[in-house]
């Protein structure tokens, strides 16, 4: 039976977790669809098409769709997954929202944030925020999983020439209304896909202080990130926790300034390839996953890197 | 109106969890357990609609062993009317709890349940949308603010990148993020006072629900540790060993 995921886009372009969510499904099955549920989406189902691995789309296309409400969306999914032994979302603030509903309606079990695919109904999922990593197998009928993007690496965009078949569109259920969305507008990456991430943590003492980390980010070009601890205290938005309860990431390069490295935050990065931890105690567990680590202070190391980097 | 506040005993957010050595789970004896901190939040909401006249009932429920009555006086010293404890000694997945959580929602009739997004135990961030589903109710996970009025519950929700306000209809479901609130301190008269607040004990069969677990745990291990790297003198060292040992910048 084939497998199917759950694009993840925003109508116009799809967003490279679909990558990573493909890398795992592959691994399960060499039948890969991929269902784009938009609005005006037609270019990001002729985007999907040419994934590497990919042999079919199926696009429903529909204003009821546009604004990705879960009761929407899981509706769309509902409607194909009796074809489908497997179905995959991202485990992005997304698919977070559908998967469940979708489970929940096909009366299944849902795996969430699998880390490793050890066969077709046996899954690899962190618990206690990465502390402990458990083997669970379905026995369910259908296997409804969260992919956590870090731990798939990202099939190519490109070499696949998958047929784009059209569904016919579930209507607006009604309940839930979009009123609108605001979003952050940055020059620099994305945080969850970002290559280098400069986070910033309690140490740093304020919001006015947290800029003294913008230059560094612009010349390593990177996303800006913050320990919980930073968000918490209002030096940071939310949206930049990383974290077990925010994002997860595993840049190539990972620089923690000032975060002492609580087991919440470690959680959210330590699959980082480098990480760098600068910090003035000498004693804070950060340094016990960083690759290099230097004990000094954050407000002379910070502008000196910068200096010595250009 | 009537608002359920489902609360889950989880091990305490400050205890490291240890891994069992027959690889069988973590050891949670003799460890410290609290309320589900997303949970915390949940009640928390639910007394601040009830402070603002939108909300006169709360009904806290959580559904475990005999313990968990802890965690539901917890929900009542922070203002929780009642609790309902579905008791069991068997483990329960986030479908069985959604399906019973159904059960409840059938018999009390409430037009808003406020869950906690995830639980820090199995991470799973799946019962208020299971439970969601199973209602045929709207739902907004993830929420940072909540405002109900005429029927209606207006919420602003964390997504990537930003933030999203959806409308929903009552009844609903509303699943919260950190910065909802900040729960308030439990003070020694209100801890007092939640002793002699009723508790109702309740089974998983008293509302025909299967609760056997759906997945099965094979076996449970320490993450790969990442080892510790070196330590550098100085910010020259630090940016010479990223060009020329990590070749990262």
């Amino acid at each position: 039976m084939s497998v199917l995921v759950i694009a993840e886009h925003d109508n116009t372009e799809l967003k490279v977790a679909t990558l990573n969510v493909v890398a795992a499904a592959s691994q399960i099955d060499s039948d890969v669809h991929v269902l784009v549920a938009g609005g005006s989406a037609q270019a990001v189902a002729d985007e999907a098409a040419k994934i590497a691995g990919v042999t079919k789309v199926l696009l429903a296309d529909s204003p009821a769709l546009a604004d990705a409400l879960a009761e929407s969306v899981a509706e769309q999914v509902l409607a194909v997954a009796g074809d489908y032994s497997h179905i995959l979302f991202a485990s992005t603030a997304g698919g977070k929202n559908v998967a469940p509903r979708v489970a929940a309606k096909l009366d299944v079990a849902q795996v969430s944030d699998i880390t490793a695919v050890v066969s077709a109904d046996t899954f690899e999922r962190p618990i206690y925020a990465g502390n402990a990593i458990a083997t669970v197998q379905s026995a369910d009928a259908t296997k409804v999983l969260t992919v956590r993007t870090t731990s798939f690496d990202a099939v190519a965009a490109d070499g696949g020439r998958a047929e784009v078949s059209t569904l016919e569109s579930v209507s607006d259920i009604g309940r839930s209304k979009f009123m609108g969305r605001e979003l952050a507008k940055s020059d620099r990456p994305e945080l969850a896909g970002a290559a280098v991430v400069v986070s910033g943590g309690r140490g740093l003492g304020s919001a006015e202080n947290f800029k003294i980390l913008d230059p560094l980010a612009d010349r390593l070009g990177a996303a800006l990130g913050a320990s919980r601890a930073a968000v918490d205290a209002g030096y940071a938005p939310n949206d930049w926790q990383v974290g077990q309860t925010g994002k997860i990431v595993a840049p190539q390069l990972y620089v923690a300034v000032g975060i002492s490295g609580a087991i919440q935050h470690l959680a959210g990065m330590k699959d980082s390839k480098v990480i760098v931890a600068i910090n003035k105690d000498s004693e804070a567990p950060i340094f016990g996953v960083s690759d290099y680590g230097m004990v000094g202070d954050l407000f002379e190391a910070v502008p000196e890197m910068v200096t010595t980097l250009q | 109106m009537k608002v359920l506040v489902p609360v889950k005993r989880v091990v305490d957010y400050n205890v490291k969890v240890r891994v069992k050595s027959d690889q069988s789970g973590v050891d949670i004896a003799n460890v410290k357990m609290s309320m589900n901190p997303f949970d915390e939040i949940a009640v928390e909401e639910a007394m601040r609609l009830k402070e603002k006249g939108t909300v006169t009932e709360i009904v806290a429920v959580s559904c475990g062993v005999t313990q968990c009555q802890e965690t539901l006086r917890t929900a009542m010293a922070i203002g929780a009317d009642r609790g309902i404890l579905v008791q069991t000694d068997e483990e329960l997945q986030p479908l069985a709890v959604a399906k019973i959580l159904k059960g409840i929602a059938e018999k009390e009739q409430p037009e808003l349940i406020i869950l906690g997004k995830q639980a820090i135990d199995d991470d799973a961030n799946q019962t208020g949308q299971m439970l969601a589903a199973l209602l045929d109710w709207p739902q907004a996970t993830f929420a940072s603010k909540v405002e109900v009025a005429d029927g209606k519950a207006q919420v602003t929700r964390e997504i990537d990148g930003g933030l999203e306000t959806l409308e929903l209809t009552l009844p609903a479901i509303v699943t919260t993020d950190l910065r909802l609130n900040e729960p308030r301190y439990v003070t020694l008269p209100n801890i007092m006072k939640a002793k002699k607040k009723p508790l109702e004990t309740v089974a998983p069969g008293d509302f025909g629900v299967d609760a056997a677990p759906r997945l099965k745990t094979l076996k449970v291990v320490e993450p790969t540790a990442r080892s510790a790297g070196i330590k550098v003198p100085d910010v020259a060292a630090l940016v010479d060993k990223l060009k020329n040992e990590a070749k990262v910048v």
